[in-house]
């Protein structure tokens, strides 16, 4: 174990797994420190948020490769390369861009091989930080993950921690679907122990990060860090809460959710996103249909307002689901009736 | 003056387009009869052009086709009775009856897939590109592409990233004289396409797409540019459509005449024949004994497609992933 942070645990995965498979290519705007400048430097930056950083001079610009900006050709090519045997990662820069590789994602990776009755390998990697927070405005601060979850032949995977992040990013490149691996911009320096070697998270478990009787908090992304300060001061108001981080939101782990939800009889479901065809409504409508009989509260769903990202400070910091609004919504479903 | 081509490769590329021919006045008959589900769009008329593309492709070469793209799933050996039964929705169709018309695709045979999105087979064909360029053994992606997706995004940013990442992908763009119901004269804006293709930085050929030895020898050239490490290249190749633009198009925004004349003055088969019967390197008789046997094989294909299972109800959630849970 060693402490590390989340960039540098998605960096070491980089490296591990491009040494362990020369299969392995990553393609992106910028991510190897930028091409064709003045200066001829390109091994510094790593993309705009490091994740790709030292990647050039060790494997090469044949597998490290500086795009222009063309997100649905970055992720097309990603794409017919991952169908001819590779297997591409693929950096969009911000989960915003995604709209532009929508057709790459949902029309083509997500649909080969059930078009061809399972005849097609399709083991792509797209990764995306995504999230708000950091006063980048409308374009450049969506969640994007509830779209994805959507879309069968996608699977959908948000880590929540540096040890997270190592394990499901090494899980996400050596899996044999496409991979939608969003990572939170605001986590990106965030600290925690990371086991050393090998180290691998198969998809669809869920992590029980905290355990209480009373409610069950259903959290995603950096979500799952707001729901763990609400749960230190809940615990001290008497109030013990389950906390699932989903870790994977498709595939979901349905049993970890009915188990809590048998459990406490309360939830609480905490999503970034904007709240119409959310993963909080997903989710919920999910505890409605499966385990409504446990259920002793409305289902609360703590989620982001029905409006595009603001770039005002105050507005955004109101924007994003708090701790406070987790607290909130947490003793809404205690003191029900 | 032609390429050199042996009798029987002349003769594989003659059966070739007759398979494709045969293959889609046949559909056109049997769509009629109402007995075959969705959008069909036919390739025929334009076989001269995938057939002497993928003359020189082996099965390491890799291709993207078209939502029109039977003619290339037969050219780059497909097996036409799976073809058919995949068109007619079935168990023993080469997708399980899961794709259909538009999905059809093979990839032990480097087909990669016709493409239901016009324009979206650019980026996977540089994909296949980069690939090739990885692998280092001279092999190429190539994307059949039209006047439609010539007019997309995605096409641009493919050109434009091929050239930037050097892969050897090919763009062959066959103009039929439509993107879907509108002509080339009216959405083509600047009209001349080699001069986009060109501008991109790629080595383009333009040569009559109704002429098989103009196509194989125009992809001689370019297969020996892109294979050879000099990046990307595209062929303008000027064909023309025998059909609508899906089976079913009524085709009001066509000249009464202008299918009837094509047919027998741009028939690409036809020019085949008139190319190479005189020389005597391939005889009428060999051509007669080939169309039966194609007669015979898409009446086969027809049968065993009408006859072949259904696709059991629990297909319906298999093949989505791997492995998922």
């Amino acid at each position: 174990m060693a402490i590390k942070t989340y960039r540098e645990a998605l960096n070491e995965v980089m490296h591990s797994e491009m040494e362990r498979d020369s299969n392995v290519f990553v393609c992106g705007e910028d991510i190897s420190g930028g091409a064709g400048g003045t200066s001829g430097e390109r091994e510094a930056s790593g993309g705009i948020f490091g994740v790709t950083a030292g990647l050039l001079p060790r494997f090469g610009e044949d597998r490290v490769i500086d795009t222009p900006i063309s997100e649905n050709t970055i992720v097309g090519m990603a794409v017919g390369a991952s169908l001819a045997g590779k297997r591409g990662v693929a950096e969009i820069m911000f989960a915003d861009f995604v709209t532009l590789a929508l057709d790459q994602m949902m029309n083509q990776a997500a649909k080969f091989r059930y078009m061809s009755g399972g005849k097609a390998k399709c083991p792509v990697v797209i990764r995306v930080p995504y999230g708000a927070g950091m006063n980048m405005g409308a374009q450049h601060s969506q969640t994007m993950y509830n779209i994805v979850t959507s879309v069968p032949g996608l699977k959908c995977v948000m880590p929540t921690s540096p040890a997270d992040a190592k394990g499901l990013l090494t899980a996400a490149i050596r899996d044999d679907d496409p991979v939608v691996f969003f990572e939170h911009k605001a986590m990106y320096g965030s600290k925690g122990e990371v086991p050393d070697g090998e180290y691998i998270i198969p998809f669809g478990q869920a992590a029980v990060l905290n355990e209480g009787d009373d409610v069950s908090i259903i959290a995603m992304g950096r979500m799952v860090l707001f729901a763990k300060e609400s749960i230190k001061k809940l615990k001290a108001e008497g109030i013990n809460c389950d906390l699932i981080d989903l870790r994977t939101t498709s595939p979901l782990d349905e049993n970890a959710i009915l188990d809590s939800v048998e459990k406490t009889g309360r939830v609480v479901i905490v999503d970034e996103s904007t709240p119409r065809c959310s993963l909080a409504s997903d989710i919920a409508g999910f505890i409605v249909s499966h385990g409504f009989s446990s259920l002793k509260a409305p289902v609360q769903q703590v989620t982001s307002p029905h409006a595009p990202v603001p770039f005002a400070r105050e507005l955004e910091r109101a924007y994003v689901p708090s701790p406070e609004n987790i607290s909130t919504a947490v003793r809404r479903v205690m003191n029900y009736k | 003056m032609s390429l050199q081509q042996s009798r029987d490769q002349l003769l594989g590329a003659y059966r070739q387009m007759k398979t494709i021919r045969e293959f889609e006045e046949r559909l056109h008959k049997e769509i009629m009869t109402g007995e075959i589900a969705g959008f069909t769009h036919l390739y025929s008329g334009q076989e001269a052009v995938a057939v002497g593309v993928c003359q020189h492709l082996d099965t390491e070469d890799l291709i993207v086709s078209t939502h029109r793209g039977h003619g290339h799933c037969i050219a780059k050996g497909c097996n036409v009775k799976g073809m058919m039964a995949e068109i007619y929705g079935r168990s023993t169709g080469l997708g399980k009856g899961k794709g259909g018309s538009m999905h059809i695709a093979d990839f032990d045979k480097g087909m990669l897939g016709a493409n239901g999105i016009v324009g979206a087979g650019g980026p996977l064909a540089v994909g296949a590109a980069l690939s090739a360029k990885l692998d280092g053994k001279g092999k190429v992606g190539i994307c059949f592409s039209g006047e439609g997706s010539i007019n997309q995004g995605a096409v641009f940013e493919a050109m434009n990233m091929a050239k930037v990442i050097n892969a050897p992908a090919i763009f062959i763009i066959e103009i039929n004289g439509y993107s879907e119901h509108t002509g080339a004269s009216y959405s083509v804006g600047g009209v001349d396409i080699a001069k986009r293709t060109e501008g991109f930085g790629l080595k383009t050929i333009e040569a009559d797409g109704c002429d098989y030895h103009a196509v194989y020898d125009a992809m001689a050239e370019l297969l020996d540019y892109s294979r050879s490490g000099n990046g990307p290249s595209a062929a303008v190749f000027n064909t023309t459509r025998f059909f609508g633009h899906y089976e079913g198009d009524p085709q009001n925004y066509r000249e009464k005449n202008e299918v009837k004349d094509h047919r027998s003055t741009r028939d690409c088969l036809k020019k085949f024949c008139k190319d190479n019967l005189p020389s005597g390197i391939v005889t009428q008789s060999e051509l007669d004994e080939i169309d039966a046997s194609v007669m015979g094989l898409i009446d086969e294909a027809v049968t065993e497609a009408r006859n072949a299972p259904p696709t059991p109800m629990e297909e319906m959630e298999a093949d989505v992933y791997i492995s998922y849970e």
